[in-house]
């Protein structure tokens, strides 16, 4: 459980430590005028994205203690090490251009430029379409290959985990197809697509550094 | 463009009410119908689990006497009596009923900052229920596992409800997961962000608090639990053996191999442990406001209480294996454990002196939710005592799986929150409703209740010392089971269906005074809190009417000494304040 605590570890010692920053040298039964206790107002970002990074933390959780039972798992004498599929290579590129893309998104809608969202968009769907494709097809090459998965531990949690992460992705997608929705059909509603796209662009990233993450331990595990 | 507070451009956002009656009260994207959508929910689902107890006892108490109970499906009343009162029920009122209804309007805010999501959160959360419940009706039954559900047993034969009855278990529980973190997600933005001028976060009532640390461990620890549902999924569905090990099943080998049922346990025990604080905490949070309001006096040590709320959060991520020291596991964990449980003991026993000491010289108004709230006191330590034995490696061995457990997690889980959910429904309920409640059929059912409860769960212990099994269906004719301990399970049948109907004076009250009640005043108890500050009573729409609160002191402003009232409410300003009045000398 390790990986699970030394994660947690890090989100409350963030969190309660700046909780714990707020309350100290306080007098709280002393009324005072507004102003001078402004500090410990709302963080100044906005909601949705306070939203974002807690759903964020969440997902975190999710994947560590999956990792923390893959480790623990391993350690029983009947594991045997899968060999990946050499397309998750080719799909780990396309995630990293679909990320890429939707930066090169985010810049131009903070930027306002308008016309480039519409490719920006597409680019992205396309790119993490192909992903999602790409693990499904990697996955009947697996099965074809006969490791199928209950053939052994490593390869059901190969699957638990990219099946997870895919899951998540699909997520993304959906929010995703709202924003593009909303750029296609010509919305006026600017600020809510750049809103859409800045966080959509921070969750991919996520996303994107979380399958580094497991692609990294699952080739060397 | 500078981040402007959500509190600070309130006129520039555009409020819409809903108007048809359908949006209003069912797709209803208000939080105060949302709390009362999750209260009902829970509430009627805790109702099932309550017959599921009482049909527990009447086998316990007297064995055998009644034919449609047998060990299968006294199994399936255990494992659903557990896991409804546990996560659907509390779990779902205080973070879904209460968190729902105080947190906008005790920090001053119109609503949560999801609302759409907030709606989404209840229909997922009544949908969990819903599979929950179609378990009891499908072939082979709900499952009979427990409410821990430990592998291997939980899908093999000869556990009920193997077929599908652990399934709509594991589904359901991934729905109410997805609901919670829906509404987690709700939560903690709204307090981080939403809070309106002058409220800082160490000027929220503990109430929020609570709830607020709550929610943060409920969105940590629930995927613990998601991850060995979907892992037990896997095995049962799949046939992968993630937790299954070499098994022989019903004399045939059922294919599984090398799995780890201590993996299971570890992983529910990391959501298991913070789950109790997850329904401990906002029950600490409200009590010490009810406390503080009904004694009219500051909660005494304010700072410590919020310190020790965040430190009983962090460290109770770290006490997990103590359900786990009989489980084979290293005995060094048990060490590392039993030393982590007793730390923290520390902050929790804080709390229990800064409440007493609250009560101490105070102006002690002894109604409904002030006799619920000591009560709270008086069972929380008992119950809190008892986990200090448990939590001890050495006297857990001979106590582990006895009635002593069952007695211990009874008191702190099953007492001590469900009397502060009852103070916390009294207290607010004029808030709620605009009604009064009958305060003598409110102390009927306070005393019935307090006293009731005591008489099962004290006797109890006697059982666990006695080492009389839990979940046993029967305890045969046994030399460690003298006569004498079976009267003592008939007395506690006895107690157990006597306060399972004691709780009609409850719903007798709350419908009465819907129906006939006497309206109440906007603050009837001359709170300090900013919900008792709105201008419509029962609060509309929006709660604040066309200004937003802006506050000016803590929650705590009561008999505070020099002022003629006894208390302040939060957003009357230092020159506004009472003694601020009196300057001068005339009135």
């Amino acid at each position: 459980m390790t990986i699970a605590l030394g994660f947690l570890a890090i989100i409350l010692a963030t969190l309660l430590g700046w909780l714990l920053k707020q309350s100290f040298n306080t007098q709280p039964w002393v009324a005072e005028t507004v102003g001078e206790t402004a500090h410990q107002g709302p963080l100044g970002t906005n909601s949705r994205l306070i939203g974002l990074l807690t759903l964020l933390a969440v997902v975190s959780s999710f994947f560590a203690l999956i990792l923390s039972a893959y480790s623990l798992r391993m350690e029983l004498g009947d594991w045997v090490p899968l060999t990946e599929p050499q397309l998750l290579w080719m799909n780990t590129a396309m995630l990293v251009v679909a990320s890429l893309a939707f930066q090169w998104t985010r810049n131009a809608a903070v930027n306002g430029q308008r016309s480039r969202l519409t490719p920006g968009l597409l680019v992205t769907g396309f790119f993490t379409t192909g992903f999602i494709i790409g693990q499904l097809v990697a996955w009947q090459q697996l099965q074809s290959a006969g490791q199928l998965v209950t053939s052994n531990p490593a390869n059901a949690f190969f699957y638990f985990l990219t099946g997870a992460h895919a899951v998540h992705i699909a997520g993304g997608m959906y929010v995703w197809g709202r924003a593009t929705f909303k750029v296609v059909l010509g919305s006026d509603d600017v600020a809510a697509i750049r809103r859409s796209i800045e966080l959509c662009a921070i969750y991919w990233h996520f996303l994107l550094l979380v399958w580094l993450v497991l692609f990294g331990l699952l080739l060397s595990t | 463009m500078a981040y402007v507070a959500i509190a600070d451009r309130d006129h520039e956002i555009e409020h819409h009410d809903p108007q048809t009656f359908i949006t209003k009260y069912i797709w209803s994207q208000d939080h105060k119908v949302i709390a009362i959508q999750y209260g009902i929910t829970a509430i009627f689902v805790g109702l099932i689990a309550l017959g599921l107890s009482a049909v527990m006892r009447l086998q316990l108490g007297f064995p055998d006497q009644f034919s449609f109970i047998n060990p299968e499906n006294y199994y399936q009343f255990i494992t659903m009596h557990g896991m409804i009162m546990v996560i659907y029920l509390l779990t779902a009122l205080f973070l879904g009923g209460f968190g729902n209804y105080l947190i906008p309007l005790m920090c001053g805010s119109r609503d949560m900052v999801f609302p759409f999501m907030n709606m989404l959160s209840y229909w997922v959360y009544l949908l969990s229920v819903v599979v929950l419940v179609i378990s009891f009706f499908v072939p082979g039954g709900s499952t009979g596992a427990g409410w821990t559900l430990y592998p291997p047993q939980a899908i093999m034969p000869g556990t009920p409800g193997i077929d599908l009855g652990i399934l709509l278990m594991l589904g359901s529980l991934a729905l109410f997961i997805v609901a919670f973190t829906m509404g987690g997600l709700n939560y903690v933005t709204t307090v981080l962000q939403a809070r309106c001028k002058g409220m800082t976060l160490m000027r929220m009532p503990l109430s929020v608090w609570g709830i607020f640390i709550a929610t943060v461990l409920g969105l940590l620890a629930f995927p613990a639990l998601l991850v060995s549902a979907v892992m037990m999924l896997f095995d049962k569905l799949l046939h992968t053996s993630f937790f299954m090990p070499a098994i022989s099943s019903m004399g045939s080998d059922p294919g599984y191999a090398g799995g780890s049922p201590i993996l299971f346990q570890h992983l529910f025990w990391f959501f298991g442990h913070p789950e109790v604080y997850i329904v401990a905490l906002p029950a600490f949070g409200i009590v010490s406001d009810l406390l503080s309001t009904h004694a009219r006096k500051n909660i005494f040590g304010y700072r410590m209480m919020v310190w020790a709320i965040i430190a009983i959060g962090g460290l109770s991520f770290v006490v997990w294996a103590h359900h786990m020291y009989v489980s084979g596991m290293n005995p060094y964990f048990g060490f590392f454990f039993a030393t982590t449980t007793l730390i923290i003991a520390v902050p929790t026993a804080i709390k229990v002196y800064n409440w007493v000491l609250t009560l101490w010289e105070g102006n002690i108004h002894l109604r409904v939710p002030m006799l619920f709230s000591i009560a709270f006191i008086f069972t929380f330590i008992h119950g809190g005592l008892t986990g200090l034995f448990l939590g001890n490696v050495t006297i857990d061995l001979p106590l582990s799986d006895t009635y002593f457990v069952v007695a211990h997690f009874h008191m702190v889980m099953g007492v001590s929150p469900v009397l502060v959910v009852f103070g916390a429904i009294y207290h607010w309920w004029p808030k709620i409703s605009g009604k009064m409640y009958n305060e003598t059929l409110g102390k009927w059912h306070f005393w019935m209740t307090f006293l009731g409860t005591y008489s099962i769960y004290l006797p109890m212990h006697y059982l666990g010392f006695q080492g009389v099994p839990r979940r046993y269906f029967a305890m045969g004719n046994t030399e460690f089971m003298p006569d004498s301990a079976q009267d003592l399970n008939a007395w506690i049948t006895m107690s157990a269906l006597f306060v399972a109907a004691t709780q009609v004076l409850f719903f007798i009250n709350i419908i009465w005074s819907l129906m006939r009640g006497p309206k109440s005043d906007p603050n009837p108890w001359d709170a300090t809190t900013l919900e008792w500050q709105t201008p419509d009573h029962p609060p509309k729409h929006g709660n604040w009417g066309h200004e937003l609160p802006v506050v000016h002191r803590w929650a705590y402003d009561y008999s505070v000494p020099g002022c003629e009232d006894d208390f302040i409410p939060q957003n009357v300003s230092a020159d506004d304040a009472p003694a601020g009045r009196d300057h001068g000398g005339a009135h």
